[in-house]
């Protein structure tokens, strides 16, 4: 399949070439960002990369060049979507963070972001340390660990994930650069999902934290990884065919009409129970689990556009006629005004 | 003591009382009261940074001149707050008339004053107004014995109980039984306070209204397109948007969905971030804040500059430096919101001086946003925002919105090349796309790194030094869009006074106070930076100019003698900030010393004028 529903190549999905260190998760995300747009068939000006600053952030001008985008400052993205949300709600924010700009700077404004539930696809670009500075520890680095230049980190990680949850967001995932087939899933899962969608990768820092004690490395990931199913997309709920055992598949459908189908691994996990979510968190936090997978699920939340009542017509394209008051509703004003009525 | 000449339309009153007691809207019920009686008013609250307890006055200037700057002198003390009443006794001038209640435990303690002591609760208790409203009501009396004293008329005085109690009939009936009962009191009660100053029908204030700045902000604002508003709450501009709030669904009805989007951010960094992010993807957007919420917004008010998004962010200003006098007013943010951000930020500024020109400023502010493709500040301040004053209706535009250089995808067809920055037009002003703007060619990843004309993330020193020096450019072609400076010559004068916003009627008054003491003055009312070329022009044409201004360090006087710096030495600094608007008879003073000491510097021969 060289070009996708709407005619468009996987090349048309690309970027600029990267300029971060060979080997880096964040590439490795960008590559399943540019698959899932293109099996997605997005219409690239239909999406809007949004960032802030760091490695992870500097990476969306790695994939999708033909989409506007806007890189702007460290921690503050999600008032800068907030506001492109508010001015055209028919486009897509895709944004993409780091650990330091997501759970450092910018946590106050993440929580924020997803408590008004702007419908963006948040990913965590997520490897515990700031590269751009060269090694000092972020908000999301394990308690005790070590880093060259750094030294100990003696203070608790910040769980995105929990975070996220708790902030009233109704898509949470978490994932790992190293596993590319769920990290895809989960992105065009994301995409389909009505609201904030945040999806916490882990990405390892090959140059400053991808050493044997780091919980955040490819060695640590790869042997660690325990997904909480399988997941796949389905764009069309007729095409699946194939039958399954009872209890063995969960599919949850998208209020579009997609399906998440999460085929059963190893335990019973109901993604849609928030309580069960961060139970989940917790135990996996308190047994050094690498869990993976979509964690919590619930599509009932009104968007940031929605709860203000906007209409299908964007702020943004709104003629001058209703952007200006009617002479007639002025001069009632102003009749106001003067004591004339 | 008898005064057979009583003086008409020209005094003040000063209203002592206590905070969250309603005596604001007393005030009003009096100050409209005197408006509907066709003569000029004006009004200074000055209220405490608390919401209830605290003590608070409202100064009410009556002025057949038309004098509406804060008075120097009040004779005339309402003395409702026994806490201040000492030291508000103190201010009253030698046959002051000081009214206080009969009941309390106060009395003025000075034989040179008329006092009159007010039977507030027997009057309350003749009316049978119940406990609860009590408090309220008691403002109400001393409305009702100043109406007797002053001979405000019956009419005058339901129309405005109507306009401030608007579509709550039964407010209006207690208030005017309790201000009926209370001018029945005083007309019986012999008095030297009766007559001596009077209010007499005029016809001065016809056509006009009295509305506060903040008011005329939104009006203007919804007026002008906005589509996106954040905000996180602060005195003084909290107002602003809610007036904008309350007057969306009668100006912008959402018929086919709302027109505009509102969202109190959860900071201001937040709330400028929203701003900017709306304005980059095509609507216009503002914010409204005080000075702590500028500081807060300094790095987005560079990115704002740097990635040159529109947006427009209204300062009404307060005191500071810090938390500073958050009741208070002030023009203490020009400099700092001139150069607001790291690096060689700079910025356009508006500075109304009118009701009129809030409304009008609210909406150029988003014209010059969307043309110059930067963020536009107003600096408003809490005289203007939050007190009431008189102005003109707002006309309704008859211009269509200005929304800039944006190209469309078919402009791209028809283009078949497109870089961001490229300044085409030589005037400084790149040509924007949209978001949404589905040609190949539109999109660019918008940044506040440094960037070539294609808004490609570029190190390269020349990339970096002509994006800099297009950036000046294009600051010289806001020099040329932005207000003019409201000017006003005396040919006879060798004197320029300077200022800008609220001061304007302070200034305006001692120039006619110099005059009676031999001074001709010219004055110049800057109205928005950067300065164009009439600046530089009034400054060149007299000996000698006066900056005036309401801040500790001379910011504008700072301004000016950069920007001319051929002429810096003749411009001398009348900068000062309490907290209190400015008066004309200080004014008058603090600029006869300034020449003084110029003088005696020997850069002013002869007299001043």
């Amino acid at each position: 399949m060289t070009h996708n529903a709407i005619g468009l190549t996987k090349a048309d999905y690309r970027g600029a070439p990267s300029t971060l260190c060979a080997g880096c998760g964040h590439d490795s995300i960008a590559s399943q960002i540019i698959a899932a747009a293109f099996e997605l068939s997005l219409p690239p000006h239909t999406v809007i990369r949004m960032s802030g600053i760091g490695c992870s952030s500097k990476s969306a001008a790695y994939f999708l060049g033909r989409s506007h985008g806007f890189n702007s400052l460290h921690g503050r993205m999600p008032a800068v979507t907030t506001g492109a949300h508010l001015a055209n709600h028919t486009l897509r924010p895709l944004a993409v963070s780091g650990d330091g700009d997501t759970a450092s700077i910018g946590l106050g404004q993440f929580i924020h972001l997803l408590r008004r539930n702007v419908p963006v696809v948040y990913i965590v670009e997520n490897n515990g340390v700031y590269g751009l500075t060269k090694g000092q520890f972020s908000a999301t680095a394990d308690e005790g660990q070590e880093l060259k230049h750094a030294g100990v980190n003696h203070f608790p990680p910040i769980d995105v994930c929990a975070e996220a949850i708790l902030a009233g967001c109704g898509f949470v995932a978490r994932s790992f650069a190293g596993d590319a087939k769920q990290v895809r899933e989960l992105i065009k899962a994301a995409f389909h999902f009505h609201g904030a969608a945040v999806i916490d990768i882990i990405s390892p820092c090959v140059t400053f934290n991808n050493h044997d004690r780091s919980t955040k490395s490819y060695t640590y990931g790869k042997t660690h990884e325990s997904p909480l199913h399988d997941i796949s997309f389905v764009p069309h709920y007729e095409e699946i065919a194939v039958d399954y055992e009872p209890g063995e598949v969960r599919d949850v459908q998208l209020h579009d009409g997609p399906v998440i189908r999460l085929r059963k691994l190893n335990r019973d996990y109901d993604p849609t129970d928030r309580s069960a979510a961060l139970l989940l968190l917790e135990q996996a936090r308190s047994t050094n689990e690498f869990v993976t997978g979509l964690i919590y699920l619930n599509e009932h939340r009104p968007t940031l556009a929605e709860t203000l009542g906007i209409g299908n017509t964007p702020i943004a394209a709104l003629s001058e006629n209703r952007l200006r008051p009617s002479r007639e509703a002025f001069a009632a004003v102003m009749a106001e005004l003067l004591g004339e009525r | 003591m008898q005064f057979p000449q009583p003086i008409v339309n020209e005094f003040a009153i000063t209203a002592a009382t206590v905070n969250g007691s309603g005596s604001q809207t007393a005030n009003m019920v009096l100050m409209r009261a005197i408006f509907q009686m066709g003569v000029p008013v004006s009004g200074k609250n000055l209220f405490p940074s608390n919401i209830q307890g605290e003590p608070t006055w409202y100064t009410l200037r009556v002025s057949q001149a038309g004098y509406i700057a804060r008075p120097a002198v009040t004779p005339i003390l309402v003395a409702f707050n026994p806490r201040t009443a000492n030291d508000d006794l103190a201010q009253l001038p030698t046959d002051g008339i000081c009214l206080y209640p009969a009941d309390g435990l106060w009395q003025p303690q000075r034989s040179d004053i008329i006092p009159l002591a007010i039977p507030v609760r027997h009057i309350l208790d003749q009316v049978g107004v119940n406990q609860r409203l009590r408090p309220y009501a008691t403002n109400m009396v001393y409305v009702g014995v100043l109406a007797a004293l002053l001979g405000i008329e019956e009419t005058a005085l339901l129309t405005a109980l109507q306009q401030q109690f608007r579509g709550r009939p039964s407010a209006i009936e207690l208030n005017l039984a309790v201000i009926r009962a209370a001018q029945a009191w005083a007309a019986a009660e012999p008095s030297p306070a009766h007559g001596k100053y009077r209010v007499h029908r005029m016809h001065a204030t016809r056509g006009m209204m009295l509305i506060d700045g903040n008011t005329a902000a939104a009006i203007g604002a919804l007026t002008g397109g906005v589509g996106v508003v954040a905000w996180y709450p602060i005195t003084p501009s909290s107002s602003l948007i809610e007036a904008l709030e309350s007057y969306l669904p009668r100006l912008r009805p959402a018929t086919d969905g709302a027109t505009c989007a509102i969202v109190q951010a959860e900071d201001e960094i937040a709330a400028l971030g929203i701003v900017i992010g709306a304005g980059w993807a095509g609507a216009r957007a503002m914010t409204a804040t005080s000075g702590p919420g500028i500081s807060l917004m300094t790095e987005f008010a560079g990115l704002g500059f740097f990635a040159e998004i529109p947006a427009v962010i209204w300062d009404v200003q307060r005191v500071g430096p810090s938390t500073g006098l958050p009741t208070r007013t002030a023009q203490g943010d020009l400099l700092s919101v001139y150069y607001l951000g790291h690096g060689d930020t700079r910025h356009v500024i508006l500075l109304p001086g009118t009701m009129e020109e809030c409304f009008s400023d609210a909406q150029m502010a988003f014209d010059l946003a969307e043309q110059l493709q930067t963020p536009v500040f107003v600096l408003s301040d809490l005289d203007l925002g939050m007190n009431i004053w008189m102005s003109h209706p707002f006309p309704y535009p008859e211009q269509p919105l200005q929304r800039g250089k944006v190209l469309s995808a078919e402009d791209l067809t028809r283009l078949k090349t497109y870089a961001r920055f490229a300044d085409v037009d030589g005037d400084g002003i790149g040509y924007r796309t949209l978001p949404g703007n589905p040609h190949p060619l539109a999109a660019t990843l918008s940044r506040g790194t440094g960037h070539n004309e294609r808004n490609v993330y570029s190190e390269h020193p020349d990339d970096w030094q002509r994006n800099m020096a297009r950036l000046w450019r294009k600051h010289e072609t806001a020099r040329r869009l932005v207000p003019r400076p409201v000017i006003e010559i005396n040919p006879q004068a060798r004197i320029g006074l300077i200022g800008f916003g609220s001061t304007a009627p302070a200034i305006s008054e001692a120039r006619d106070l110099l005059a009676a003491a031999g001074v001709q003055t010219s004055s110049m009312r800057i109205r928005a930076l950067p300065f164009g070329a009439e600046v530089t022009e009034f400054i060149a044409r007299h000996q000698y100019c006066v900056v005036v201004e309401q801040n500790h360090d001379g910011q504008l006087r700072q301004l000016l003698q950069l920007h001319c710096p051929a002429h810096a030495t003749r411009l001398g600094s009348v900068a000062w900030c309490d907290g209190l608007p400015l008066t004309a008879p200080f004014v008058r003073d603090q600029v006869l010393n300034c020449l003084e000491q110029m003088r005696e510097s020997s850069l002013l021969v002869g007299t001043g004028t």
